[in-house]
């Protein structure tokens, strides 16, 4: 077949619906688009291990540890999907980590804040989880397999890390006085952030355009950001936290919940390097990298040793 | 030069008797680290009762572009399939 051929071949399956594999001939723009995008998504599922991590020895039970380990192994193996799946568009992982090293790839700007108390974990499982949940089905639709198929695979475990974070923010609000003002303080400073996640307003997004055409991106940040809020503002009533938003009213005629103005100069802020972690964040990734070169070195090596032996 | 060391290819075994699935990919040195990276990364909810792994560069594949050639042999034998075939009115279990 010619180029033009492939490139109809190409338009005609994502038409219809049809899910683009690594081999099939793509515009160079589309695998570039996919590897900022799934390298980044890798990243932070990799960056967000760090702020969980802070709690693993000042969990509260054996329990809690428990489930917190098993949680930020799922997030490390979610990040390794992630990996595998850039890497079939012809990036090594290699490479993708320089550019997170470099500063020329990204991860979510959610993880620049700290985990002050234990509420935080709370938090994080329940609305930054939820709200990568509310976006990571939606990418199950995704127009590239590989990456779709990385989303059924993540969205089946996230469902019990949302779970266990409302867990816990429920229990605490079941305890005593400065239990309930902890969740709730947690609750306050990860609501806005949480919202930032779903990126800028529909009109202001500067890579959507392509990326609907693609059907990389099956709905907007504002649909998304709209179901999160509906469905979480129920589960803080349910369990008495309140919503750290005075405008939020429900809106009988779109059904839905109306929010107040979100602080996009906060979320410019911290996503230009100045957020309370971005440093912290950064350098820790970078030493436990150098740190594990010696171990990557000696697996290589007892691999040429066995091979000789063989 | 760093080494994020060899990719190797993933495939599942659910239940046994059944199908090996492709389920992913691993970077892993040697095949024994294969293997068990492989079942951390893929069978930690009780979703295998085997795994297969293979290097990546030692896996062939058709090309998607070819498809059409490739596959073209099956095309014009519909006499592979049951339906092909007049059944006598009334012969039960066939």
């Amino acid at each position: 077949m010619k180029l033009a051929e492939l490139e109809t071949n190409f338009e005609r399956k994502i038409q219809a619906e049809e899910k683009i594999e690594p081999r099939d001939t793509m515009p160079e723009a589309y695998r570039l688009h996919l590897i900022r995008q799934i390298s980044q998504h890798a990243h932070s599922e990799v960056i967000g291990m760090q702020p969980e991590g802070n709690w693993v020895s000042r969990a509260p039970s054996l329990r809690a540890k428990q489930i917190l380990l098993a949680k930020i192994q799922d997030e490390g193996g979610h990040g390794l999907y992630l990996y595998s799946a850039a890497e079939t568009l012809g990036i090594s992982r290699d490479e993708m980590i320089r550019q997170l090293h470099e500063g020329k790839a990204k991860y979510s700007n959610i993880f620049n804040y700290p985990t002050l108390t234990w509420a935080d974990i709370g938090a994080i499982g329940w609305l930054v989880d939820g709200a990568a949940i509310v976006n990571q089905v939606a990418l199950q639709r995704t127009s590239f397999g590989p990456y779709s198929r990385a989303m059924f695979r993540i969205c089946k475990e996230e469902s019990f890390h949302q779970r266990q974070g409302y867990e816990i923010m429920a229990t605490m609000m079941k305890g005593t006085a400065e239990q309930k003002e902890m969740a709730q303080d947690a609750m306050n400073r990860w609501w806005w952030p949480s919202l930032m996640m779903f990126g800028p307003h529909d009109g202001d997004s500067p890579h959507s355009g392509d990326a609907f055409k693609w059907k990389i991106k099956r709905k907007s940040n504002d649909e998304l950001r709209q179901k999160f809020i509906d469905k979480t503002v129920q589960q803080a009533y349910v369990i008495g936290l309140a919503i750290p938003d005075p405008l939020l009213k429900w809106n009988e005629e779109k059904q839905g919940y109306d929010h107040g103005p979100i602080d996009w100069s906060e979320f410019k802020r911290v996503i230009s390097g100045n957020g309370p972690c971005n440093r912290q964040r950064m350098e820790h990734h970078k030493h436990w990298h150098e740190e594990g070169r010696w171990v990557r070195e000696a697996a290589e090596a007892y691999k040429t040793r066995i091979s000789t032996l063989n | 030069m760093d080494t994020q060391l060899d990719l190797w290819e993933v495939f599942v075994q659910g239940k046994s008797g059944g199908q090996f699935m492709h389920a992913g990919s691993v970077h892993a040195s040697d095949k024994e680290m294969a293997l068990k990276y492989a079942r951390d990364l893929y069978t930690r909810r009780n979703e295998g009762s085997a795994i297969w792994v293979v290097l990546s560069n030692n896996i062939v594949s058709s090309a998607p572009e070819d498809a059409e050639m490739f596959f073209d042999p099956a095309n014009d034998k519909i006499y592979r399939h049951p339906t092909f075939y007049t059944m006598p009115e009334g012969a039960l279990q066939i």
